[in-house]
């Protein structure tokens, strides 16, 4: 790992100006991505500005919804009661990220700025336009069995990694950030990026700027959920396809849906066309196989990835299901 | 200490116990020797203001396994080569380093961490467990002895990993179910493949009903 000059600053104010004055300089939270990538090389930050000490671990309610501190670790929302009754949804793609160890040092924040797991990005010997811009895309050409089928680039084919992110995509949340212009409010859907000719930027964030919290709004969907995860294995893998799913019931009959699937784009993909083709029918598994064919409209493979132009329909279905309680 | 008597029939090396203590102790009387007190005490009261420079070492206050410890230490050092390297704690296990196999498992304030990928600084003033940690003198601890008894492990490397995190399945509520103990063990791997072995110990002391 190179060496950095390290801080660790007990008020917001203070972190935020200790990486403003540095572009080098990398806020670190739990982490679990952050240092992994460190003695990989493939990120070198001369200083880290630690930002344990700050008080963003809460979870509350606040005027129509639920406030989810940036700090509050994984296991901590995944367990939390309020997060249960009201954001079963949330906590159950909590439940599918990373293993129990890694939940209990991982934080909201950084699970949402967590890098991608594509292979040329962690490989330093090999080229990539995400970690050294200009270098060019060894997935596109290359091995690209884990890689996105939607919203892709050129210059980039990665996928986002984390699932905490596809379900607050589905359940419409917003991302508090601070700088150093002060707050500003972040629609989660447009906190991520895609790729295009900067894939270098993964999110929206400018220089200096630190998510402090995570909104999400009332929703009606408090039972009626799945968070569908495919691997390669039972646990502890990232998602080949994973789909975040939400009705809400009126009979049969379908008032509301969400939908967003992890695994498939630089970001999470929300699913807002699907979920009209759902709105007042009924559900059953042919109104379900119909929103699928409606949500893979566009989806393009590359060479080893087109598993993934059945599989992503299949566990959209599937997700429904289960959700509908149907399977 | 535990791991001698995780192998009842093998003695204990008296040589290699002897080195290890003997590390130990100076490792610290080092950093002690080095550091007066007052001066750790007040270079940690200014540490909010401070920017530690790339060589500098940090003060770092730690409890571990109920002994307290005054250390100075690079801000690159991650909590696990800590405990290995300096402090000769070496019932911690380095498997892959990247928070892929769970073999550096430990607990951090009574939850169980990945000491791989965490930096030591950022663990001031916590209370750390490792699995030297666990046996209370002489006995070991309900998942150490059932872990002897289910036969959990073959090379035993990641077995110091598995047991913490076993530990902490329980005490989480999550070892409920065979199903549910496979789930919230996944962060655990053994390439010897013992899972069945380690379940069933996991599964034995949770229906025992002991305090974990």
């Amino acid at each position: 790992m190179n060496q950095f000059q390290y801080v660790r600053p007990t008020k917001q104010k203070a972190a935020i100006e200790a990486l403003a004055r540095d572009a080098n300089a990398q806020f670190i939270a739990g982490g679990t991505n952050l240092l992994d990538l460190m003695k990989r090389g493939v990120m070198q930050p001369q200083k880290l500005v630690d930002i344990n000490r700050l008080p963003l671990n809460k979870i509350e309610r606040m005027d129509g919804g639920i406030r989810i501190g940036a700090l509050a670790l994984n296991s901590a929302v995944a367990e939390d009661q309020l997060v249960q009754q009201q954001l079963p949804l949330l906590a159950q793609a909590l439940n599918a990220g990373a293993s129990a160890q890694l939940r209990n040092m991982a934080t909201v924040g950084g699970n949402m700025l967590q890098r991608t797991r594509c292979h040329y990005f962690y490989d330093t010997a090999l080229p990539c336009n995400k970690r050294e811009p200009g270098s060019g895309c060894g997935a596109l050409e290359g091995i690209n069995r884990m890689h996105a089928i939607f919203g892709f680039s050129d210059k980039c084919i990665a996928v986002h990694p984390s699932d905490m992110s596809v379900a607050l995509a589905a359940l419409d949340a917003t991302v508090l950030v601070s700088g150093p212009k002060g707050e500003r409010r972040i629609a989660f859907l447009d906190f991520h990026r895609l790729p295009g000719d900067t894939p270098q930027k993964d999110t929206n964030l400018e220089q200096g700027e630190l998510v402090v919290a995570v909104e999400v709004p009332e929703n009606a969907f408090p039972k009626n959920v799945h968070y569908l995860k495919v691997r390669e294995r039972a646990s502890y893998a990232f998602a080949l396809v994973s789909v975040a799913a939400a009705l809400q019931l009126d009979g049969n009959t379908i008032k509301a849906a969400r939908l967003a699937m992890g695994g498939v784009a630089h970001k999470p993909w929300r699913l807002t066309e699907a979920e009209a083709a759902l709105v007042g029918k009924p559900a059953t598994e042919e109104t379900f196989r119909q929103a699928a064919a409606v949500a893979m409209q566009g989806a393009k493979a590359f060479k080893h990835n087109a598993y993934k132009l059945k599989l992503a329909p299949n566990s959209i279905v599937q997700a429904l299901k289960n959700a509908a309680g149907l399977a | 200490m535990a791991q001698e008597n995780l192998n009842p029939t093998a003695p204990a090396d008296d040589h290699d116990e002897a080195r290890r203590t003997f590390l130990k102790q100076t490792s610290v009387l080092t950093a002690l020797a080095l550091t007066p007190g007052p001066v750790v005490q007040a270079a940690a009261a200014q540490w909010d203001e401070k920017v530690a420079a790339a060589f500098e070492k940090v003060p770092l206050k730690l409890d571990i396994n109920g002994k307290k410890y005054r250390l100075q230490v690079e801000p690159r050092t991650t909590l696990l080569d800590l405990l290995r390297e300096q402090l000769h704690l070496t019932g911690t296990k380095k498997g892959c380093d990247y928070g892929q196999c769970g073999a550096c498992t430990v607990h951090v304030d009574g939850q169980r961490v990945n000491s791989c990928l965490t930096l030591a600084v950022m663990q001031d003033g916590r209370k750390v467990t490792t699995i030297e940690g666990l046996a209370e003198g002489d006995k070991l601890h309900p998942m150490q002895e059932a872990f002897i008894k289910h036969d959990g492990f073959q090379c035993g490397y990641c077995t110091p990993g598995q047991i913490m995190s076993a530990v902490a399945c329980i005490r989480e509520g999550h070892a409920n179910s065979e199903g549910e103990i496979r789930e919230y063990m996944s962060g655990n791997i053994c390439r010897c493949g013992a899972y069945p072995n380690i379940v069933a110990a996991i599964q034995e002391v949770k229906n025992g009903g002991q305090k974990v």
